[in-house]
């Protein structure tokens, strides 16, 4: 279950990134399965020609960037539904995953990653790489909260509310979503070079069906806090890709098959997206979001005393 | 401040549906001129907003605000220099942002944005105060989503947002239309407020006679896309809405005696 916790960490990277193009741009971003396979494959090439890790995982951060710029170039400028611009993207991007790493599977086993101190202290699986990675998580966290209340986090915000109004005080809205697909493009990369150098293995598949990881947490995540305000919003993300990993892990727990996962994910996510339109759960959820707040607030009020 | 010359639109061209919004539309305003916009649907009142603000680009003729030519700039370039209100109370403002972080975007009107934070202790300040003005019970809120406010609420805060950051030019297309007779009211109130605080060059649109008359410093009627009528501050004044119904009524006689001996 330790394990679970953990691959939730490092997915919610990814979840963050999905979050910014699904819930700020209002872009349905479809790259994602693609582009985590391309930050997976950057840093296991990397590594395997002894390329420092923590240098091999910002490398894949950028190619993530580039998938990202990728998409949003034919959207913007080739006037693409975005939809069709991400699938497009990522189909082209399976090719190029494969020209990077070479083969359909690189193994990491024998490199030194960034799970190599946690593994030769024997504290993979324990709260302590839990905390670790929790750490790295809220980091990123944080810069994204931060990043959406900057003069231009507003204008990305608002060219996914209302972007007639923000061109009228002189945004380049086309800009804005480069921007954000490229910064979500870029997280995404980063937790597949996570998870790539946390399973000890790259492979060509990895990234297949990820999209629907994503919008689980982030739905999971809203549906269990809300949306009123970013800081929640955002940090209902992380709670949500913890949840959806420990809800995989149950399943697997009883009895059920790894190939059954794509299905069982899919009717999270339809269950995340149905479910809260029924009014008993409207209600539970309601209560769940009063405690929260409650319990926000009083910790608030505490840390001003 | 603002000088549209010779400018013509037309839509579809070259097809069946081909409409002539625009006919060489000349008209100048000088700084601080008020101009208020009347005219029948079609009459081409929104288009020439919209063509003025870089919504549409003009298909001939040139467009000069204080001096600059702006004719072939996008709407997102030419905002810099144009504040604007749209009709719809739901345009102006983006819903699922606070009332502080709409009027943060505001005051940026054009700048280069970069990653200083939106809403700092003394903007929000100056945000209270200028919501105080408005009269609506907004200066306390500056925390709330701009959705949970009224149609009246929201313009008033659209008209701030686009006036306050002292744009060149200042755009009302028919912004009091969508609103109960009380709300319109107060929007007019304060629209003639902050177009006298600032000393805002304005263009407004408007399907009310009535308001055409006693708002702003000067009033034309357009008629198939072309100025029918140019009015200013001493005959507008004479002016009662049924001279301007009578106005109304010669031109569309006399349009339509053009067709009818072509």
């Amino acid at each position: 279950m330790i394990t679970a916790v953990e691959l939730g960490l490092i997915y919610a990277v990814m979840a963050i990134g999905v979050y910014l193009t699904f819930r700020i741009l209002d872009f349905p971003d479809l790259t994602v399965d693609g582009s985590f396979t391309t930050g997976a494959s950057v840093a296991a090439v990397g590594l395997i020609n002894g390329m420092n890790p923590l240098l091999a995982t910002v490398l894949a951060f950028f190619a993530g960037t580039i998938a990202g710029i990728v998409t949003g170039l034919l959207h913007t400028k080739g006037n693409i539904n975005p939809l069709l611009a991400g699938i497009l993207t990522q189909i082209g991007l399976y090719s190029i995953n494969l020209r990077i790493m070479g083969r359909a599977n690189v193994p990491l086993l024998r490199e030194t990653t960034l799970f190599t101190p946690l593994r030769d202290a024997g504290l993979t699986g324990t709260w302590v790489s839990v905390a670790v990675l929790l750490a790295v998580a809220v980091a990123i966290l944080l810069v994204v909260i931060w990043f959406l209340h900057t003069d231009t986090g507003l204008a990305m915000r608002a060219t996914g509310d209302n972007p007639d109004m923000i061109r009228s005080f002189g945004v380049n809205t086309d800009n804005q979503k480069l921007l954000g697909l490229a910064l979500s493009n870029g997280l995404v990369a980063l937790s597949g070079a996570m998870i790539a150098q946390f399973q000890g293995f790259a492979d060509i598949g990895m990234g297949i069906g990820l999209i629907v990881a994503g919008l689980a947490s982030v739905i999971i995540g809203q549906a269990l806090l809300g949306r009123s305000g970013i800081a929640i919003a955002a940090s209902a993300v992380v709670l949500g890709s913890i949840m959806y990993r420990v809800v995989i892990q149950l399943a697997l727990m009883a009895g059920l098959n790894p190939n059954d996962m794509k299905l069982i994910s899919a009717i999270l996510v339809v269950l995340a997206l149905v479910l809260p339109q029924w009014k008993g759960f409207a209600r539970m959820g309601g209560v769940m979001r009063n405690r929260f707040a409650a319990a926000a607030e009083s910790s608030a009020l505490q840390k001003e005393d | 401040m603002l000088r549209i010359e010779n400018v013509g639109k037309t839509f579809a061209p070259g097809t069946v549906n081909q409409r002539v919004a625009l006919r060489d539309i000349t008209l100048h305003l000088s700084p601080g001129e008020f101009v208020t916009v009347i005219g029948s649907n079609g009459a081409g009142k929104s288009t020439l907003l919209n063509v003025v603000a870089g919504t549409y680009r003009a298909d001939t003729g040139t467009i000069t605000i204080d001096g600059r030519n702006v004719t072939k700039l996008n709407d997102h370039q030419r905002a810099r220099y144009i504040g604007r209100v749209f009709q719809n109370p739901a345009s102006g403002t983006a819903p699922h942002m606070s009332i502080e972080e709409n009027l943060a975007m505001a005051l940026e009107r054009g700048q280069r944005r970069a990653l200083k934070l939106g809403v700092t202790k003394a903007k929000r300040e100056r945000f209270a105060e200028e919501l105080t003005a408005l009269e609506q019970g907004l200066d306390t809120r500056l925390k709330d989503w701009v959705s949970l406010l009224s149609g009246g609420q929201r313009q008033a805060l659209s008209l701030l947002m686009a006036t306050f950051s002292e744009p060149k030019i200042l755009l009302l297309d028919e912004h009091t239309a969508a609103l109960d007779p009380q709300r319109a009211a107060l929007v007019s109130r304060l629209t003639t407020e902050v177009v006298d605080r600032f000393g805002l060059t304005t263009l407004m649109v408007t399907h009310n006679m009535e308001q055409a008359l006693r708002m702003g410093t000067r009033l034309i009627m357009m008629h198939e896309g072309g100025i029918v009528l140019d009015l200013d501050q001493a005959r507008k004044d004479r002016m009662t809405v049924q001279d301007l119904l009578r106005e109304f009524g010669r031109v569309k006689g006399s349009a339509l005696d053009d067709t009818l001996l072509q």
